[in-house]
């Protein structure tokens, strides 16, 4: 199905997005879905670094298949607007693991937006997303989660946290919780702060300067994104391009 | 003269609102001296250990602090580490997320970055924590784990104090060390502040409430804080005089 026009600021999946980055794209990039589809027992990672000098818009469909794994880690640092979007169905007894880090300046807008569908009993989904930003720039996690009526004996986390390194960068959370089972865990938490002051000025107490002070810092805050991601040279890969981006970050 | 603190003022509260704190401080300590701070509460000890570290949110009002010379209020607080300077906490920050091994290595290799000196490798690095954790009787295992995160009172004083030793500073404020410590733990620490910081070319500042440290730590001086002032200096006995009596009847 092709969309006859761009969406708009009212359509609740895009209220946060850089609707000119979006523009600029074009209707077309819109129908450029990514269909992945699980087989019953199957486990698939994908570990990515997304962003650029242009805007970006990443869709990706899921259907994890009974008992299957699927796990998916994304490094969002792009130069302009960088949008990825995951849609995921989960059959019975599937998991699905997510953990993002929108990360940079530049008043640039950078974001998640989740869609987990629990379609059936005992699945079970897992999602960390964590926000640094500072410059004018905006993080935005939108996820929304659906349990239907007999998917009993879900359970479903989520948790964002935004870290602001100074006035004027935002991060918006907004979790969506459509529960239809009775049976069932959903947990959602979303924070939003500073750096940590004292724990900076310790470091520094102790020899350490203020950006490498300001990057293990931001390096621990980020981190929970990725600790589901156990391949070392992939956690080391996505971590590296958050932390690069941190360059410049006002101090 | 190693520190020489000359009639210092700071205030709390910042620019809008300031309280002044320290109203004339004198204090001059050589090196080769354990020079004890004692006093009453709210007399100004844990704000002259912050203004020496260079603690955001304390302004100095007037006078002038040199060290080894140099101008130490004009230094950054990694800068004041570099050169020397350790400042042990009262309350030690927990960072969750990083590792005390990570952590340590990091600021050791900054310093001695910043003096001109090359880095450890990791392993040269890891042989030094060992050593100085074996000192003050702490687990290795404690040292991979998050900085202070988990740890009790007194296991968070005895990594100070193992940072102490793996950061092998000139001169140590040492600000209430001895609080939270149970009596094996007060006779280890006092042992690694004797073990890493009593040389003819070292000197301490120890922050105390009691006794009970200048026990293991022998201070050559001890100098009372009342009021924002030095008001009282003299040898370990006067620290006697003070446990028996109390700060009124001394200062009185």
């Amino acid at each position: 199905m092709t969309l006859a026009t761009l969406p708009t600021r009212r359509d609740e999946a895009w209220r946060y997005a850089d609707m000119d980055g979006l523009a600029r794209l074009g209707v077309a990039a819109l129908d450029q879905w990514k269909e992945i589809a699980l087989a019953p027992g199957e486990t698939r990672r994908h570990a990515m670094v997304v962003g650029s000098a242009a805007p970006e818009l990443h869709r990706i469909r899921l259907a994890i298949g009974e008992g299957a794994r699927a796990e998916l880690f994304v490094t969002n640092a792009g130069g302009d607007y960088t949008r990825v979007e995951v849609e995921v169905r989960l059959a019975k007894g599937a998991h699905f693991e997510f953990g993002g880090v929108t990360i940079g300046g530049a008043g640039v807008t950078r974001e998640f937006v989740t869609q987990v569908v629990h379609a059936e009993p005992e699945a079970t989904s897992n999602q960390t997303i964590r926000a640094v930003h500072w410059a004018g720039a905006t993080g935005n996690f939108l996820g929304e989660i659906k349990v239907a009526r007999h998917a009993q004996k879900t359970d479903a986390a989520q948790d964002f946290k935004g870290l602001l390194l100074e006035a004027g960068a935002s991060a918006n959370a907004v979790p969506q919780l459509e529960i239809f089972a009775d049976d069932v865990k959903c947990a959602h938490g979303a924070t939003v702060g500073e750096l940590d002051e004292a724990a900076r000025f310790y470091m520094m107490a102790r020899g350490v300067d203020p950006a490498t002070a300001q990057r293990l810092l931001v390096q621990a805050f980020i981190g929970d994104a990725f600790v589901a991601l156990s391949d070392a040279g992939e956690h080391e890969r996505l971590l590296d391009a958050a932390l690069a981006a941190l360059e410049g970050a006002k101090l | 003269m190693m520190l020489e603190i000359t009639n210092l003022h700071a205030t709390v509260g910042g620019p809008d609102n300031p309280t002044p704190i320290l109203k004339g401080l004198t204090l001059h300590v050589p090196a080769g001296e354990i020079h004890a701070i004692m006093g009453p509460n709210g007399a100004g000890k844990s704000t002259l250990a912050n203004v020496l570290g260079g603690k955001p949110g304390y302004d100095v009002t007037a006078g002038s602090v040199t060290f080894n010379g140099q101008d130490l209020l004009a230094l950054d607080p990694h800068e004041r580490a570099a050169a020397g300077l350790f400042l042990g906490f009262q309350y030690p920050v927990e960072i969750p997320g990083v590792s005390n091994v990570q952590f340590l290595r990091e600021a050791l290799n900054a310093q001695r970055k910043a003096r001109g000196e090359a880095p450890l490798s990791g392993g040269e690095f890891l042989k030094l924590a060992k050593d100085k954790a074996a000192l003050l009787q702490m687990d290795m295992d404690m040292l991979k784990r998050q900085v202070n995160v988990g740890f009790s009172g007194g296991e968070k004083k005895r990594a100070e104090m193992v940072q102490m030793g793996i950061l092998n500073p000139s001169f140590a404020v040492l600000d209430e060390t001895d609080s939270g410590l149970d009596i094996d733990a007060l006779r280890i620490v006092g042992a690694g502040i004797n073990a890493i910081m009593r040389a003819p070319d070292k000197a301490v500042l120890l922050i105390t409430h009691y006794q009970r440290l200048l026990d293991v730590v022998k201070p050559d001086k001890v100098s009372v804080l009342a009021d924002g002032r030095i008001v009282e200096t003299g040898g370990p006995e006067l620290a006697l005089r003070l446990e028996a009596e109390g700060y009124d009847a001394v200062m009185a």
